[in-house]
């Protein structure tokens, strides 16, 4: 699946839930459920951090393709993180590079993505295209 | 006196509001408080009818203006106490009375002198003290607290010695809610030769504040943590102290007469005042301070205590539910942590339901970390706020935490 389809999915997901309480249940459900980044990459390297809450990221290259893991200490936190890496990971460095994730605003999610809510995800959404950045001009050079 | 608590919410328009399609209940007062319509009319008027450049035309609408602005001085002083209008000098708000006051002490802090702070100082009155001394390599004490949030006045006096220049301290903590015993401690400052700077940001609203009967040598507080407009404030200073101070900023209104090689400066308050001021947010924090003063600062005390009685009592009956601030002498904020929980997921939920709280270190990352917590939730009262509103509160903080589990 591209970045594109996966994200349609995952806003035909969201149109499921009338109420917001459903939603947020089902973040937190994947926040609880995210596969856990390697303990050993939980080090002050991989840190991102807002004042609000933290996420830690790692990035890979498999085969031309990123895998990235992570976690966060808040759990919605961890959920919306956990949306983002299920787009992107696994996707080629150059449609990494070009994703903006608008989906968020589809499924009313995008204040979570403002630089005042200080909890790491804008500061997570410019690491996760900086490793794209970087793994495109390793592979060019 | 029993305050009319619904008329008093009929002054503030922002109540209405709904947030997420919920009824706005609007508990984070320890970052701003909202505005009554007096307010925000006093500032609508002065510009619909005074707006004009102060202390400088020779024009009526430039005199009216100044009348007016020196006059909010004159009752500004008045509201806390100050012997002279001459103690009053409008900053923007607390930050920067405590900012200038850390620019123009400069000289007189030197090398091996110290400044004691206490541990639950907001970083602003913390990191103005703290670049100060790396300035002058002078030392930063800090006068610990104990699990309930309390200083033990013992500890401190032992701390005083002729090498510590200043003392600076919150009136009241915005992450703990402790009164400061601000009277006792500035008394043993000053059996010590040593003056006191208090920041005054959470007490100006919630307590009565007489720098008379505290004596300190310095207080700051913001307008819009007191119901006034945002980007002006205070810093009460001593005659004597400020006289001999050298200024902070330069420029016009400040000075008396200027060559091209020479100038001489303006008596106090002008001295401290330089280019044009916050007119309007003066006259503005003039109506909020009144409109305290007609509720009565103790009737707002007494009912602040009492919402705080009211939502402890409940917060504790929850599983869970720690509070982070529990002196004995305290007032209306609110701090807690649950089990294993994150304070941003609490916040993000209460949200969702149109409570809006403070989530995270609260500028006093220090203090946090003394707790080992990753924050805290914090839930901070005003005159407006109700029983009901704690109750809809408690309800949702259930809700969110048994999402959470």
């Amino acid at each position: 699946m591209s970045i594109k389809e996966k994200e349609d999915a995952l806003v035909g997901e969201f149109e499921l839930f009338d109420e917001w309480m459903d939603k947020y249940s089902y973040i937190i459900e994947l926040g609880k459920e995210m596969p856990m980044i390697d303990t050993k990459f939980k080090d002050p390297q991989h840190i991102i951090s807002g004042c609000q809450s933290r996420v830690w990221l790692h990035a890979e290259l498999v085969d031309g393709k990123i895998n990235f893991t992570a976690d966060s200490d808040a759990v919605i936190t961890k959920g919306i993180v956990s949306l983002l890496l299920r787009v992107v990971s696994g996707e080629e460095p150059k449609d990494i590079a070009n994703t903006d994730f608008a989906f968020l605003e589809q499924i009313g999610l995008q204040d979570h993505l403002s630089p005042t809510r200080a909890n790491g995800l804008v500061s997570m959404v410019k690491q996760i295209k900086l490793y794209a950045r970087a793994f495109l001009l390793k592979s060019m050079s | 006196m029993k305050l009319d608590i619904n008329k008093i919410r009929a002054d503030f328009p922002i109540l209405s509001r709904k947030v997420n399609g919920k009824q706005l209940i609007y508990f984070d007062n320890g970052a701003t408080t909202q505005k009554p319509k007096q307010v925000i009319d006093s500032i609508v008027n002065y510009y619909s009818n005074i707006n004009s450049n102060v202390h400088r035309g020779v024009h009526s609408l430039s005199q009216e203006a100044t009348t007016a602005y020196e006059e909010a001085r004159k009752n500004i002083a008045k509201y806390i106490n100050a012997k002279s209008e001459k103690e009053i000098i409008f900053t923007k708000g607390t930050t920067e009375s405590i900012n200038l006051m850390s620019n123009v002490l400069t000289d007189w802090i030197q090398k091996n002198d110290e400044i004691i702070i206490t541990s639950m100082e907001h970083h602003s009155n913390l990191v103005p003290w703290q670049q100060l001394c790396k300035e002058k390599e002078a030392k930063l004490q800090i006068i610990p607290a104990n699990r309930n949030g309390e200083i033990d006045l013992d500890l401190y006096e032992e701390m005083l010695n002729p090498k510590v220049k200043l003392v600076a301290f919150a009136h009241i903590s915005n992450v703990l809610g402790t009164i400061n015993p601000a009277k006792e401690m500035i008394e043993l400052a000053h059996k010590y030769g040593v003056p006191v700077l208090v920041d005054g940001a959470q007490a100006i609203a919630h307590t009565k504040v007489d720098v008379q009967d505290l004596n300190c040598d310095f207080y700051c507080f913001s307008a819009h943590k007191a119901y006034g407009p945002m980007g002006i404030g205070v810093l009460f200073g001593k005659e004597s102290w400020l006289k001999q101070l050298k200024p902070f900023h330069y420029g016009g209104e400040m000075i008396e007469n200027v060559t091209f090689e020479e100038s001489t400066f303006n008596s106090l308050p002008y001295k401290y005042e330089a280019g044009t001021p916050n007119v309007e947010g003066v006259l503005a924090m003039e109506t909020a301070l009144k409109y305290i003063d007609e509720l009565g600062i103790e009737n707002i005390k007494e009912y602040e205590d009492e919402l705080l009685e009211y939502a402890t009592k409940q917060l504790l009956e929850i599983e869970g539910v720690r509070i982070i601030g529990t002196a004995k002498n305290k007032t209306a904020v609110l701090s807690f942590v649950v089990n294993g929980i994150h304070p941003y997921d609490i916040g993000t939920l209460l949200d969702q339901m149109g409570v809006a709280v403070r989530t995270g270190n609260h500028c006093a990352q220090p203090l946090i970390e003394q707790y080992n917590i990753p924050g805290t939730v914090r839930a901070s009262f005003a005159i407006y706020n109700t029983k009901e509103e704690v109750d809809y509160f408690v309800d949702a903080l259930k809700i969110s935490l048994s999402m959470l589990a």
